[in-house]
């Protein structure tokens, strides 16, 4: 979970009335994307119980960094679902309004990662993508469930 | 000056923001006092958003079980003119496009049930795939795909699910017209390609429910609802087609915006003007949706009986309803005594016409439409019936839910899933469900009490009681 300090790396799952919010940070843009996406895995399931055995390339492209985080964890999602796998691990390199990243996974496993929601989509609502005071990034966002 | 987001007291169950700012009207919130109290604010900064959009009609309405969401509140009815500049609003439809509620009867009494409901859970269990990464038994193709999402539940019975009859107890007769299967990505055709005739996960359930209290025998009469009678309640959605749809047109509608001239106040507000070529897309693509949602019910209804052959073969399941409760709908409405045709966002808002409306099956004319409400896994659900007055107080709407007063963070972390699953077994309820955790997020306190809500839907003329269903079975992702 999250630790204080710029070097801080983390992610954590927030709490909304309806649905759940989804936040990273890390010492640079790319690391806190890559946290969000633990934290999307994490209101699925538990990440570290999630096997790296295939991996996703995903490639996406948005004019703010804002509308890039909706459009990554869209990605996932979207591979998710069509592909039925669940992702424990993410790299991320961001180049501009570019972003390519891989996400290493496996076919999800009912009885054993016990998927307590089925992620339908990112959403714009308490999305923030910003360079905190201390230096460390945050990229979070509700998803709907 | 800032704004007074503190609703003003109107009735014991009707609250008003006045219009100011950047309001073009009022938002109007139906629910009791405790209700009120209880209401997250960011509801009333949601509120005052959707009241804030272009060619809104009326007032923002929030239902008794209003709640947070995203961009329009969960419980949230706003009607927008095409002619007065009027939007239409993915996040004012939702993700789940067309999530919503089917009743059936079995024709059993619960005494004819009890002795088989634990293999009556089993077999709909096994028999319904539900949860994260389930696949339907129906994978269609390209063609199939496109007369599915054109032809909703009339394409699942001219498939051999369910019957005519079927049919006429559905929404807009179980197809909606206008839907364009051709401005539906095939991102979302792909995403929907295994899903068809699934429940998906979260809130989505079967439940098999008794009928346990009337409110009113004469329209339970009509809805062929009796006491002690067992029923089965279905609450799904439109499946991954509708979540990718959502998700597509959400982006599409942030980034054109501005090229609109609409300031949105949030972007999660996103949408575009009805009369514009993205509204219009929206507007095919969703009723695509619709249609594929309608089709969802209608295979996991077959799924059902399937289900029921099997362990009571006596059953005859046969809908009582089906409607739905993430839409934008055509229809047309009085306002200040003239008729004007209106697109009707409800998400987390059910459509509730009054008697005598003439899109109601005959044989529910003369008592309203039926209004499905689900509640949770262990409090129960209710079938309401809509009033005439709700046409005047809410564009003919009214609650969907019980709605949630716990996030699924607190949810979690208060209750164990097997806790949950044993406490409601001692009293009767069987849960079959693939994940715990997932049983737990949906924990019956986790939810507002839906008695509450009806009865503020109620005494605030939206719809009125007409049964209470308790659960008996209940079958989650």
């Amino acid at each position: 979970m999250m630790a204080g300090g710029a070097s801080a790396v983390g992610y954590e799952t927030f709490s909304h009335e309806a649905d759940i919010g989804v936040r990273g940070c890390g010492p640079d843009l790319a690391s806190a994307f890559a946290q969000a996406a633990l934290a999307l895995t994490a209101a699925i399931t538990e990440p570290a119980a999630v096997a790296a055995a295939v991996a996703v390339d995903i490639d996406c492209c948005a004019p703010d960094p804002e509308l890039l985080l909706v459009d990554w964890l869209n990605r996932l999602i979207y591979e998710m679902a069509t592909r039925g796998l669940v992702f424990g691990r993410f790299e991320v390199a961001i180049d501009g309004d570019r972003l390519r990243g891989r996400a290493w996974g496996e076919p999800v496993d009912p009885p054993r990662h016990q998927p307590a929601v089925e992620a339908k989509g990112a959403t714009f609502t308490e999305l923030r993508v910003a360079r905190e005071a201390d230096g460390r990034w945050v990229a979070q966002c509700v998803v709907d469930v | 000056m800032a704004m007074q987001l503190a609703p003003e007291r109107v009735s014991e169950v009707e609250w008003r923001i006045p219009a100011q700012g950047r309001m073009r009207v009022p938002a109007v919130i139906y629910a009791s006092e405790a209700l009120v109290r209880a209401l997250d604010a960011k509801v009333y900064e949601q509120l005052v958003g959707v009241a804030s959009l272009p060619g809104i009609v009326g007032a923002a309405y929030a239902m008794p079980d209003a709640h947070w969401g995203y961009g329009f509140p969960i419980g949230d009815v706003a009607g927008f003119d095409p002619e007065a500049g009027g939007v239409v609003s993915a996040g004012g439809v939702g993700f789940d496009i067309s999530c919503g509620v089917r009743t059936l009867t079995t024709g059993l009494p619960r005494a004819a049930v009890e002795s088989r409901l634990d293999a009556l859970a089993d077999a709909l269990f096994h028999a319904i795939p539900a949860g994260l990464g389930s696949t339907g038994a129906v994978v269609l193709d390209d063609a199939a795909m496109d007369a599915m999402l054109a032809g909703g539940a009339c394409w699942a019975v001219d498939q051999g699910f369910g019957t005519a009859a079927d049919l006429e107890r559905i929404e807009a007769q179980g197809c909606i017209a206008g839907a364009r299967p051709d401005l539906v990505s095939a991102r979302a055709k792909l995403r929907q390609r295994a899903e068809l005739g699934t429940l998906g996960s979260g809130n989505h359930y079967l439940e098999v429910q008794e009928v346990a209290e009337l409110y009113d025998a004469a329209t339970s009469a009509a809805f062929g609802l009796v006491p002690g009678a067992v029923v089965v309640s279905i609450h799904c959605g439109s499946r991954g087609l509708g979540h990718q749809i959502g998700t597509e047109f959400l982006r599409a509608m942030v980034v054109a915006a501005p090229g609109y001239g609409i300031a949105l106040p949030d972007r999660e507000l996103a949408c575009a003007p009805l009369n514009s070529p993205l509204g219009r897309d929206y507007l095919g693509a969703m009723r695509a949706a619709i249609n594929c949602a309608l089709a969802n019910r209608q295979l996991v209804t077959q799924l059902a009986r399937r289900a029921f052959a099997k362990v009571l073969p006596e059953a005859r399941l046969e809908l009582v309803y089906d409607v739905s409760h993430n839409t934008c709908q055509e229809e047309v409405h009085q306002i200040e005594g003239r008729e004007r045709r209106l697109f009707v966002h409800r998400k987390g808002a059910t459509r509730a016409f009054g008697p005598g409306h003439p899109e109601l099956p005959a044989a529910y004319r003369p008592w309203g439409q039926p209004v499905l409400i689900g509640g949770s896994m262990g409090t129960g659900s209710y079938v309401l019936a809509g009033m005439a007055e709700s046409e005047r107080r809410a564009l003919a709407s009214a609650c969907h839910g019980a709605g949630r007063s716990m996030s699924r963070n607190q949810a979690a972390r208060r209750w164990g899933g097997r806790l949950v699953v044993d406490e409601l077994a001692r009293r009767g309820i069987r849960v079959r469900g693939h994940s715990l955790r997932g049983v737990a997020e949906e924990a019956p306190g986790a939810y507002k009490d839906v008695a509450a809500v009806v009865a503020a839907a109620e005494a605030a003329g939206l719809a009125r009681r007409v049964a209470r269903l308790v659960p008996l079975a209940c079958i989650k992702g």
